[in-house]
C-alpha cells in the first residue's frame, strides 16, 4: 500500500508545506505518491516529481481548479483514493479545509495536526492549545492525517524524476460552490509559516503606525512580521498575520515578541521556536516565563534602538 | 429561513488544563466550562440575521451529557428559539458529530448550518467540513463574513494568506473564525425568559447514529516545557547575546 501525498501549490511552485508533509509520509514509510491539481499547474508536476522520496504523480488539471473549491479537491481525493493507506496534506488552511470532507466520504475519523509519527497507525498531537499532547491510535483502514509543518524537516525537493499520470478532474467538480475572489496580503518578507526569524508585535504596539517599527527591524533581519490576537481585533495589522492556537503556528529559529503578554493561546503557536526573545515592560509577564532572553523595557524607546544595532 | 447552530460544552480557555498523573486524559473535574468560544461566534451570526430578518428561527443543537443543557441554555438566552441536546456520556468523534447532526439535519431541513470551525479542546477542526460532506452540501469555512442573498451565500474565509471568498448555494455549512463578530453577552431577563424556551433530548440511539470511536487515545502527556532563560538589561547586550550565544543572528 502507498501514500498519496495533496500537494499545495499556487500553479507556479509547491508549497514548502508539501515538502514538510513528504517528510511525515517517508517516516511511515512505504512508495509516496503525490496528487497535485490545479490549473495550467505542470510546473508544479514537475516539482513534485522531482522530489526523491515521490514515486508518482497524479496530476489533474482543470480551469476550476486554479483555486480548488474543498468540495472538488475532497472528491478528486476520494475519487483516487483506492489503494491508498494514508492520505496526508498539510495542516494549513488548505489542509484542514478538505482532509475532513476526504475523511467523511470515505467513512473514516481523521487525525489532526499531528507533530510526531509513532507507528503506521499512531501518531501524536497537540490538544487544549498545545497544553497537552495525545498520542492517538487510529483503527480505520485508511489513515486520513494532516500534518504540522514546523513539526517536520522538509524534504529535499530534488533527485527525483517520478512519472507523472494525468487523472480526470471534470467529472468531480462541484457545482454548487465556486471561487470568487481573493484578497491576498502583499509582502516582500517571508511567509510565517517559512521564516527562520519572526518578529511580532502585541496590543503594546498601541497603532497600526507603530508597527512601522518592528517592520523595519523586520527589514534588517530579512524577518517575518506576526502579531497577537489583540493586534489583529484592533485592526493593527491583517488577519493572517495572527500566531496562536487559532492563527499560524510557527517554529523559527528566532522569535521576537514585542509587546505581547504571553497568553496561553498565543504560546500555543510560538513555544517551539528555537530561541525566544520577549520586550515587555511589566517584569510579571507571562511571557518571560518562556524567552530565553528577556528585555524589561519601553518598546518605544528600545525599538528604534534596536534597528540601530542590526 | 431557518438556521441550526451547534454548541459545544467545553472546558473554559481561561483554565490552564493538567495533564491526569495516570496520562489517561486532562483533568476535567471541578474545571469551569463554557461554550466554545467558536461557537458563541456561531451563536451571534445567527442572532444577527434573525434581527436583519434574513433569519426566521433559530435551532441550537449540543452533543454532550446532560451538563450540555446549561451550553443550551446560554444559546437560548443570546437568542436562540429552541434547542435539541443529543444526550450521551461517550466522547464523540467529528465523525460521529457530522453523523448525528445530519440526522438532526434531516428532521429540521435548515438552510443554513452555522458552527464553530474549531473546538478549543479536541482542536480538530473537522466537524463542520465532515457534516458538509455527509449532506453533500458546500461549505465556507473560517468564515470572516457572511452575506446572505437570493438563495445564496458570499463567505469571506480568513486563509494562510489573506482572504478567500467563495459563492455557496443554500443550504450550506458554514463555519466561524474570530473576527466574524463580536458576541454579545446575555442580559438577565433573557437567561430567565430561557428557562422557558422549548428544550428537546434525544440520544444517538434514538437517532440511529453508531458512534463507535475509530481512535484510541493511549495517553496524553503535558508538552515538554520550556525553561525560562535570562534577562538582558541594554539592548546592546541582547545583539551580543544573539549573535555570540544563540547565534541566530
Ligand atoms: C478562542 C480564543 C482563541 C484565541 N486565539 C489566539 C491566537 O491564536 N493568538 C493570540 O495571540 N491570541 C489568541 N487569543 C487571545 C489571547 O487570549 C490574548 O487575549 C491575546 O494573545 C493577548 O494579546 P497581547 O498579548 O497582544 O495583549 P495583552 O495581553 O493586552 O498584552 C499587551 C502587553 O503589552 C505590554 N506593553 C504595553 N505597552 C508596552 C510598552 N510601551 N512597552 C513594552 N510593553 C508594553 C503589556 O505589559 C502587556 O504585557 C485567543 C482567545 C480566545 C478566547
Ligand atoms: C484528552 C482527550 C482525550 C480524548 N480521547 C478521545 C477518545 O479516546 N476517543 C474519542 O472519540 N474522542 C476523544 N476525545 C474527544 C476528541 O478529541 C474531540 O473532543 C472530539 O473528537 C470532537 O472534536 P472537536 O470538538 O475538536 O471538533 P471540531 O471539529 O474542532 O469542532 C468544530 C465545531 O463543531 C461543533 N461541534 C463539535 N462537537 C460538538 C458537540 N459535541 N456538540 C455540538 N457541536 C459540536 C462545534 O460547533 C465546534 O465549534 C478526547 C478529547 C480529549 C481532550
Amino acid at each position: 500500500m502507498a501514500i498519496l501525498v495533496i500537494a499545495e501549490h499556487n500553479n507556479e511552485t509547491l508549497g514548502a508545506s508539501t515538502l514538510s508533509t513528504l517528510a511525515a509520509a517517508a517516516k511511515i514509510g512505504g512508495d509516496v505518491h503525490v496528487l497535485v491539481a490545479g490549473s495550467n499547474s505542470q510546473a508544479v508536476a514537475e516539482a513534485a516529481s522531482a522530489c526523491s522520496s515521490v514515486s508518482k504523480v497524479l496530476h489533474a488539471e482543470h480551469a476550476d481548479l486554479a483555486h480548488p473549491t474543498a468540495e472538488s479537491l475532497a472528491a478528486i481525493v476520494v475519487a483516487n483514493a483506492e489503494g491508498y493507506s494514508h492520505i496526508l496534506a498539510s495542516a494549513s488552511t488548505f489542509g484542514k479545509n478538505f482532509t475532513p470532507r476526504v475523511g467523511a466520504k470515505l467513512d473514516v475519523q481523521p487525525i489532526s495536526d499531528i507533530v510526531s509519527v509513532e507507528s503506521e497507525d499512531t501518531f501524536k498531537r497537540p490538544i487544549y492549545a498545545g497544553n497537552a499532547i495525545a498520542t492517538v491510535q487510529s483503527s480505520d483502514s485508511v489513515k486520513v492525517i494532516t500534518v504540522r509543518g514546523t513539526a517536520f524537516d522538509a524534504v529535499e525537493a530534488s533527485g527525483g524524476s517520478a512519472e507523472i499520470a494525468a487523472i480526470d478532474a471534470a467529472a468531480h467538480i462541484f457545482d454548487k460552490s465556486k471561487f470568487e475572489s481573493q484578497e491576498l496580503t502583499k509582502s516582500e518578507r517571508p511567509e510565517l509559516t517559512a521564516a527562520k526569524v519572526i518578529i511580532s508585535g502585541g496590543r503594546g504596539m498601541g497603532s497600526g503606525e507603530n508597527f512601522q517599527m518592528i517592520e523595519e527591524i523586520a527589514d534588517k533581519l530579512g524577518a517575518a512580521v506576526g502579531a497577537s490576537r489583540a493586534a489583529v481585533d484592533a485592526g493593527f495589522v491583517p488577519n493572517d498575520y495572527q500566531v496562536g492556537q487559532t492563527g499560524k503556528i510557527v517554529a523559527p529559529e528566532l522569535y521576537i515578541a514585542v509587546g505581547i503578554s504571553g497568553a496561553i493561546q498565543h504560546l500555543a503557536g510560538m513555544k517551539d521556536s528555537k530561541v525566544i526573545v520577549a520586550i515587555n515592560k511589566d517584569e510579571e509577564a507571562p511571557i518571560f516565563q518562556i524567552a530565553d532572553y528577556g528585555l524589561v523595557a519601553d518598546l518605544f524607546k528600545v525599538l528604534p534602538e534596536l534597528k540601530d544595532a542590526l | 429561513m431557518k438556521i441550526l447552530v451547534t454548541v459545544k460544552r467545553v472546558v473554559d480557555y481561561n483554565v490552564k488544563v493538567r495533564v491526569k498523573d495516570d496520562n489517561s486524559g486532562v483533568e476535567t473535574a471541578n474545571v469551569k466550562m463554557s461554550m466554545n468560544p467558536f461557537c458563541e461566534i456561531a451563536v451571534e451570526e445567527a442572532v444577527r440575521l434573525k434581527e436583519k430578518g434574513v433569519a426566521t428561527e433559530i435551532v441550537v443543537a449540543s452533543i454532550g451529557p446532560a451538563q450540555s443543557q446549561e451550553t443550551l441554555r446560554t444559546a437560548l438566552a443570546l437568542g436562540a428559539d429552541r434547542a435539541i441536546l443529543v444526550k450521551t456520556e461517550e466522547n464523540v468523534e467529528p465523525l460521529g458529530v457530522a453523523k448525528l447532526l445530519k440526522e438532526v439535519i434531516g428532521k429540521e431541513s435548515p438552510e443554513l448550518v452555522i458552527m464553530g470551525k474549531q473546538s478549543i479542546d479536541g482542536d480538530n477542526n473537522q466537524s463542520g467540513q465532515m457534516l458538509a460532506a455527509l449532506l453533500d452540501w458546500p461549505q465556507g469555512t473560517f468564515a470572516s463574513e457572511v452575506n446572505i442573498a437570493d438563495g445564496k451565500a458570499a463567505v469571506t474565509r480568513e486563509v494562510d494568506g489573506g482572504l478567500e471568498t467563495v459563492a455557496l448555494n443554500l443550504p450550506a455549512v458554514v463555519t466561524t473564525d474570530l473576527r466574524l463578530n463580536e458576541p454579545r453577552f446575555a442580559s438577565l431577563p433573557n437567561i430567565m425568559k430561557a428557562k422557558r424556551k422549548p428544550l428537546e433530548e434525544t440520544t444517538p440511539a434514538d437517532l440511529g447514529v453508531d458512534i463507535a470511536a475509530r481512535t484510541t487515545t493511549l495517553k496524553v502527556e503535558a508538552p515538554a516545557q520550556r525553561q525560562a532563560g535570562i534577562k538582558v538589561e541594554t539592548v546592546a547586550e541582547l545583539v551580543e547575546k544573539l549573535k555570540n550565544e544563540a547565534k541566530v543572528i
